[in-house]
């Protein structure tokens, strides 16, 4: 393997980005109803050149206002919970680390869910309990999986999957004895959906993820000698305090708003980080980028299927993420106790 | 050991000790002392009584002891990962524990007893890593980064070892590994906690040999902990003796192996000798006493 440069960063970058693109293209083709490939080229072309007037408003409507806005929103939520996910694998040093597995993302529709039975009309505020609930749910784990000063990998695990349905239940409860709540609409929601449109506007959710991951990115060098333990990091130079708050914040915010806007889409943020590894090696310097869009690419991927799949009806793509992620999780469980 | 191995080690600790006399002190440890408190006022679980000692440039210096007499105790003030309860560990005149981190990794790089690696990680890539305290910004190793590494890398024979799997190395190589990540850092003072602990025979005298080898060419203080009597007193300058959290004696192998004495310490029958060239040989009694 050759050694890190910026153009090899930038290489794999680009290339991920052009896959993006490409998966964003047969999203937009594929639905209830799909769309004759010289058409979407028609469409896309007059969009780029400015030519509105030449597309039509059938298609203006399908693409832009319906499919368009869903792609984005899922490559956003994508790109939040893999860089989460990676960033819980290295704050608390153990690979299975997933937002969804830890019972973070359960906290933060929890949060949400808060949210919405108090403050149903005040636009910003589900993000925002959806994060604190995320933060609550993250640092309760983390000292669950606490064993004598030293984080226990099946302890954190296991108080992970404690939590979520601990969390699960509650959330249950609430939705049952809050009378007019949409039960069917929240458990769809809660399985992960991009349907419902996001509460927040799309440029403000892009602005805060991808601020947030930068601000995880500015640690990434930290992170991979934290992967190898806090004393060893301590003693290359870390500042392991400054570090794990940083990507304990970042990691919270970004599963708050990913679950906010989309409710818990599980496994992504264990599946996409492990297969950028096996690609470009697990420097996170490289990690982290190619996450963002090999996160954001799996979703849009996720969700395109949960719209066609059994089209017209549509699955919540939490659900196909789940199908592919718990028996991956397995695997990946079993190899390691092996 | 053979007998050309003895004094070749011999001869390379009486070069150092002909240019040690003005070798300036590196790390002073005046008084130090540390307790580790449950909490709530109760009596504490472990004290290291007050502890002096100076290590000097080009110096190897052993920290003995039986199992829970302190030792890594010790080797935590001297790395700064713990500040003393009273007195101080200075290096130049820095007391360590209050070095920022960055600093303190420019100048103390610590070898441990293992390395837990979560993902799969190639050798040169792991030994990078020791860079990390001398890089800035988004941190992407400069060509001056990978020389030193590569440097490092053939100073700890571990050059061949390059483009390997840490995690499919053998134990002594994994040992050349974690060394050249701790030269990679241009330390002035090198601590080792328990290094030759999973490694044979002949890979504990190499890495000794090689540490002293270094120490003299690189102007290293080295500190090693260990509970190998026969390896400190062949290679270490000077040797701190700790039993249950006191220090019981500094000095040359020679001061400090006694046979009373180290009998008392490790609590188990044993023969001291010295050799012609004044280096002692501990010989364990098969015989109950």
């Amino acid at each position: 393997m050759r050694p890190l440069t910026p153009i090899r960063l930038l290489l794999i970058c680009t290339i991920l980005a052009g896959v993006l693109l490409v998966v964003a293209l047969v999203s937009m083709k594929f639905g209830t109803r799909s769309i004759p490939l010289a058409d979407l080229t028609s469409v896309l072309y007059h969009t780029a050149t400015g030519q509105n007037d030449q597309i039509s408003s059938d298609y203006r409507v399908i693409l832009f206002e319906i499919r368009w806005p869903r792609i984005l929103l899922a490559m956003i939520v994508g790109a939040a919970l893999s860089v989460a996910g990676a960033s819980f694998q290295a704050l608390l040093r153990n690979p299975l680390a997933d937002p969804y597995v830890l019972g973070v993302s359960s906290g933060a529709a929890l949060g949400a869910i808060l949210a919405l039975i108090w403050a149903p009309h005040t636009p910003g505020v589900t993000p925002l309990a959806a994060f604190a609930g995320a933060a609550v749910a993250s640092a309760a784990v983390y000292f669950l999986g606490r064993r004598g000063g030293y984080l226990d990998s099946f302890a954190l695990l296991l108080g992970g999957i404690i939590t979520a349905s601990f969390l699960s239940a509650v959330i249950m409860f609430l939705m049952t004895v809050i009378p007019g709540s949409d039960l069917r609409g929240m458990a769809f929601w809660l399985m992960g959906d991009l349907q419902t449109a996001s509460p927040v506007s799309p440029r403000w959710l892009l602005l805060v993820v991808l601020a947030t991951i930068g601000a995880i990115y500015t640690t990434a060098a930290d992170l991979n000698l934290l992967m190898a333990g806090e004393q060893e990091a301590l003693h290359l130079g870390v500042d392991v305090t400054r570090v794990k708050i940083v990507v304990y914040l970042g990691a919270s915010i970004l599963t708050g708003v990913a679950v906010a806007v989309s409710g818990a889409i599980g496994y992504v943020g264990l599946l996409v980080p492990h297969l950028i590894r096996i690609i470009f090696g697990s420097d996170y310097r490289v990690l982290i980028p190619a996450t963002a869009l090999g996160g954001a690419i799996a979703v849009v991927l996720a969700d395109t299927l949960a719209r066609t799949l059994v089209s017209p009806i549509e699955l919540p793509v939490g659900a196909m993420t789940a199908m592919v992620g718990a028996p991956m999780f397995i695997y990946l469980l079993r190899r390691r106790v092996e | 050991m053979n007998p050309s191995t003895d004094s070749r080690a011999g001869d390379a600790r009486s070069e150092v000790h002909a240019q040690r006399s003005p070798a300036p002190v590196r790390l002073s440890v005046d008084l130090a002392s540390y307790s580790y408190q449950p909490g709530g006022g109760a009596a504490p679980l472990f004290t290291l009584e007050a502890t002096s000692f100076e290590v000097r440039q080009r110096e190897l210096v052993a920290i003995l002891g039986p199992n829970g007499s302190g030792k890594s105790t010790l080797l935590k003030l001297l790395s700064g990962m713990l500040q003393p309860l009273s007195g101080r560990v200075q290096l130049e005149g820095f007391e360590v524990a209050r070095l920022d981190p960055r600093t303190r990794a420019q100048r103390i790089a610590v070898v441990q007893q293992e390395t837990p690696l979560l993902f799969p990680i190639r050798v040169w890539e792991y030994v990078q890593q020791g860079r990390h305290p001398y890089t800035r910004g988004m941190r992407f190793e400069s060509d001056e980064d990978r020389r030193i590494a590569d440097r490092a890398l053939a100073e700890a024979g571990a050059d061949h070892l390059k483009d390997r799997w840490m995690h499919r190395i053998s134990g002594g190589e994994k040992q050349r590994a974690i060394l050249a990540r701790a030269l990679t850092q241009q330390p002035m003072l090198l601590l080792l906690d328990e290094p030759t602990l999973h490694l044979d025979i002949a890979a504990q005298v190499d890495l000794l040999r090689r540490l002293r080898r270094l120490a003299a060419r690189n102007s290293y203080s080295v500190v090693v902990v260990t509970h190998e009597v026969n390896l400190a007193a062949e290679f270490a300058d000077r040797v701190v003796l700790l039993d249950r959290g006191k220090m019981l004696r500094v000095g040359t192998p020679a001061e400090v192996y006694q046979q009373d004495l180290l009998q008392q310490v490790f609590g188990t029958l044993l023969r001291v000798d010295h050799n012609a060239e004044g280096t002692p040989k501990v010989a364990f009694s098969g015989k109950e006493a």
